[in-house]
């Protein structure tokens, strides 16, 4: 059993916890995700590593309330467990002084891109970070990220804060005014596909990180198959970070609508058992 | 004496029309009785071949006369002697293709071979209805890891137990048991049995530790600081897919994929378990093993209304367990034997509506001695499907072993480890099952698990001896 030892609501849709969990904490690298069960009946879902207290043995998770799995997490308070963690699981980010970097996080990605962040100017890199949200309310670790970059931009889709507008529109000023060694983009899928549309205009190469749908992790079902470079990959276990140039972006976003009736019926079971039970 | 029944004692079964609806175990196994009429057709030979043809060398005809002497204890205490998975054993292995292929009553025409299997079911299964007492011996003579719990690790684990040592098993998933917790399904192996046959093992002291990949949770160098020896058994587990066009639709499963989801994660019992299973209505399974079999009779009791096997080469090549085909057949799967898959056709959006297939014929043997399938010219044929499984084999799993590249490996990716001894190139550290055979048996796992642990008693006795000298 692994404890929950904080929770805190960021906005009505995303939550943040640490969980108890000292060998992860002391193995996980930026870009490295977990594989987490609520309980018996659980499924295995996967979570990007945000932050390590390695001193206290605590992971620090960030989550948007999706689905079925997610919703149900958000429950759980302070002092509760969660049955199963498995981690740190994919590769590690390659961490090293690029010289200029851009990193790109739109949604709950951007839990994602901070570690990466941290560890990149922690790296010595001049770091440009640009973060997407729909709007102020939903604009997580924005002060964190600024603390560990160059120059920050704030993009909301009604500009309620920084600059009206997409992460691409930002991305287009950068290269405009700045050469970059290397970048990376993390958010839905959408996003990730014009971002790397947009660095390969540019001519910078662009690293993604991957969500497939997954069930163990650890390369022994396919299930979180990609395309990159015309071959097949498990994000789980060679990604979850490819360079975006390579990557299948129709086949990626195809597959991710695979279960989509399954989980609409397992969100609908659990919203009425959460009704009839109070 | 009644007169020996030329047959085996049959066993009862559920009717196919009505198993092929639900995950519950297929054959129900024998009373007392039928066991012991069963036990009564043994010749009791000496020298018997039987045992020689057991990859664990029971004392078949041991428990057997015990069996028919009607004491159950006795019976029990030889099987455990040499096995720690009797129960599982007793359901899984291809008997007839080991001891009972041997059999002496078998080579005489009319009769049938004794049903060793389902005695040894018999008596595993009367075993796990007694008390569980954990075993009183210290474990004082040093510390052994073992990576990965499937039956390889777990023999190992429990034998070196009994030696006297402590031992840890480190397990990826959630739950311990390997393939027999996440590949074969329930219907042929009820998860209740494994359950129960692990925590007879854990009374023997050893401990398992869930959710730790060892390569990355927790590193071979610190298992190599930490334990006087290791065993690694982390089976072959990486899906192979054929790579044929359209492997990326939505429907195509690996089988690993497949029944990870309906057996460790209970998918068939979605939505009280939260991870879903596709539904389908016409499914093909390509693949002749054990596993194929497995993915197709899931796929039946999910509720699909077509499902074909597509095997390259005949019926009798087809490596499944006889006893599997048979069950696979009353239920209603339906076989293209000489048939392979070359392409996976989209319905437009994404989704496989078909498979496309070519005819084979067997051309000369290859070096196995199996005739090589080859394709015949113009064809191809067309199957329905909504879901398309891909039962082709696994390879060797390469989260630890890419951390750990001082071990050698074979040419096919496998650990490069001595069958005598399962000694690898790295001193303390031994191999076996899967990850060094390829994918196997379930005995031949727990065979090597039981040289390992004898060899490892050996390799930490003689590193102590040297020390005190
Ligand atoms: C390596 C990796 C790291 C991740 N890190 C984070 C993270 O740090 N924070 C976070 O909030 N989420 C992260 N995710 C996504 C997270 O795993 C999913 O949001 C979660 O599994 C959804 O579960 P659910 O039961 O709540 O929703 P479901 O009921 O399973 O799905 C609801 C909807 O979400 C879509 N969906 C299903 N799986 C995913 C997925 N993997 N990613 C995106 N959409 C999906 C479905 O198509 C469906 O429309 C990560 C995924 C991966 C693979
Ligand atoms: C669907 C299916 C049906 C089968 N049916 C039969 C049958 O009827 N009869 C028969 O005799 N054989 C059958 N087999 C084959 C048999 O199950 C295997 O040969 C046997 O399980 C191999 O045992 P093992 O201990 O080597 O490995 P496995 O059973 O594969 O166990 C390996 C374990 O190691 C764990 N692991 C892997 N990497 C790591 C890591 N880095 N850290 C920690 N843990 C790790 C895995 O999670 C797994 O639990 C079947 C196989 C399948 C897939
Ligand atoms: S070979 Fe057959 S008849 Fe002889 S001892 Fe073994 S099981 Fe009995
Ligand atoms: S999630 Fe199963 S192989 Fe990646």
């Amino acid at each position: 059993m692994f404890k929950i030892v904080k929770k805190t609501e960021l906005n009505p849709i995303e939550f943040e916890i640490y969980v108890e969990a000292p060998r992860i904490a002391q193995k996980a690298k930026a870009g490295q995700f977990v594989i987490l069960r609520i309980n018996e009946h659980g499924e295995r879902i996967p979570l990007t590593v945000v932050d390590t207290d390695v001193e206290k043995g605590l992971v620090r998770l960030i989550f948007q309330v999706i689905g079925k799995s997610t919703a149900e997490l958000a429950t759980l308070t302070a002092g509760e467990s969660l049955a199963d963690l498995v981690g740190p699981l994919g590769k590690a980010t390659d961490i090293e002084n690029y010289g200029s970097v851009l990193l790109v996080g739109g949604g709950v990605g951007i839990a994602a891109l901070f570690p990466i962040v941290k560890a990149l100017k922690e790296a010595g890199n001049h770091v440009i970070t640009v973060l997407g949200a729909k709007n102020k309310d939903l604009m997580i670790l924005a002060d964190e990220c600024g603390q560990y970059s160059d120059e920050l931009i704030l993009m909301t889709d009604d500009g309620s804060l920084g600059q009206k507008g997409l992460v691409t529109d930002a991305m287009k000023e950068v290269f405009a005014k700045e050469t970059i060694d290397m970048a990376w983009a993390i958010g839905p899928s959408v996003m990730m596909k014009f971002c790397t549309l947009t660095a390969e205009a540019a001519g910078v190469p662009i690293y993604v990180s991957l969500n497939p749908i997954m069930v163990d992790g650890t390369g022994m079902c396919g299930g979180c198959r990609v395309t990159v470079d015309n071959q097949i990959k498990f994000a789980c276990v060679d990604g979850p970070e490819f360079l975006g140039a390579g990557v299948d972006w129709d086949e990626f976003v195809n597959r991710m609508g695979q279960y989509r009736n399954e989980e609409t019926v397992a969100n609908e079971d659990y919203e009425k058992k959460v009704t009839q039970h109070g | 004496m009644a007169k020996r029944s030329y047959t085996k004692t049959p066993m009862k079964e559920q009717a196919p029309e009505i198993r092929n609806q639900n995950f519950s175990e297929v054959a129900l196994g024998y009373s007392l009785e039928e066991g012991q009429l069963e036990a009564s057709r043994c010749l009791q030979c000496k020298n018997a071949p039987c045992i020689q043809n057991c990859p664990v060398m029971i004392d078949i005809p041991g428990f057997i006369k015990q069996i028919e002497e009607g004491d159950m204890a006795a019976a029990s205490e030889i099987l455990s002697k040499y096995t720690n998975l009797p129960a599982i054993c007793g359901r899984v292995c291809p008997q007839e293709k080991q001891c009972e292929m041997v059999c002496r009553l078998g080579q005489s025409k009319k009769f049938e071979p004794v049903a060793i299997g389902k005695l040894e079911r018999l008596v595993a299964d009367w075993a796990l209805q007694q008390p569980i007492e954990p075993l009183a011996i210290s474990h004082d003579k040093g510390k052994v890891a073992v990576i990965g719990s499937g039956p390889s690790g777990l023999t190992a684990a429990g034998d070196l137990a009994k030696l006297g040592y402590e031992v840890t098993i480190f397990e990826a998933l959630h739950m311990p048991g390997g393939v027999l917790t996440y590949g074969i399904p329930e219907f042929r192996l009820p998860k209740a049995i494994v359950s129960k046959e692990i925590e007879r093992i854990q009374a023997t002291g050893v401990t398992i530790e869930t959710n730790v990949v060892v390569g990355k949770t927790i590193t071979m160098e610190e298992i190599m600081a930490d334990f006087d020896a290791c065993y690694l058994s982390v089976g072959a587990g990486a899906p192979n897919f054929m790579g044929i066009p359209g492997t990326s639709l939505n429907g195509v499963y690996s089988s690993s994929e497949y029944l990870t989801r309906i057996n460790l994660m209970k998918g068939y019992e979605f939505p009280t378990y939260d991870t879903p299973v596709q539904k389908s209505k016409n499914v093909v399974v390509i693949g002749g093993g054990n596993v194929a079999m497995d993915a197709a009779r899931s796929a039946k009791r999910l509720g699909a209304e077509n499902v074909s096997i597509i095997y390259r080469r005949s019926r009798e090549e087809l490596p499944a367990r006889e006893e599997e085909y048979h069950h696979s057949v009353e239920e209603g799967i339906n076989y293209h034997w000489l048939s392979n898959p070359i392409e996976y056709l989209n319905d437009g959006t994404g989704k496989l509506t078909a498979v496309k297939c070519v005819k084979m014929e067997l051309g000369e043997p290859d070096e196995s001695g199996r005739r090589r399938p080859q394709v015949i010219p113009g064809s191809e044929f067309i199957v329905e499907a909504d879901t398309a499984i891909e039962a082709i084999g696994q390879g060797a799993n390469r989260v630890l072993l890419d951390t750990f590249p001082e071990l050698q490996l074979n040419r096919w990716g496998y650990i490069d480890a001595d069958p005598a001894t399962g000694a690898t190139s790295i001193p303390g550290v031994f191999a076996g099952g899967d990850i060094v055979t390829g994918a196997a048996t379930v005995i031949l796992a727990m065979g090597a698990g039981k040289v390992a642990a004898t060899q490892i008693d050996q390799y930490i006795q003689t590193k102590k001896a040297e020390v005190t000298v």
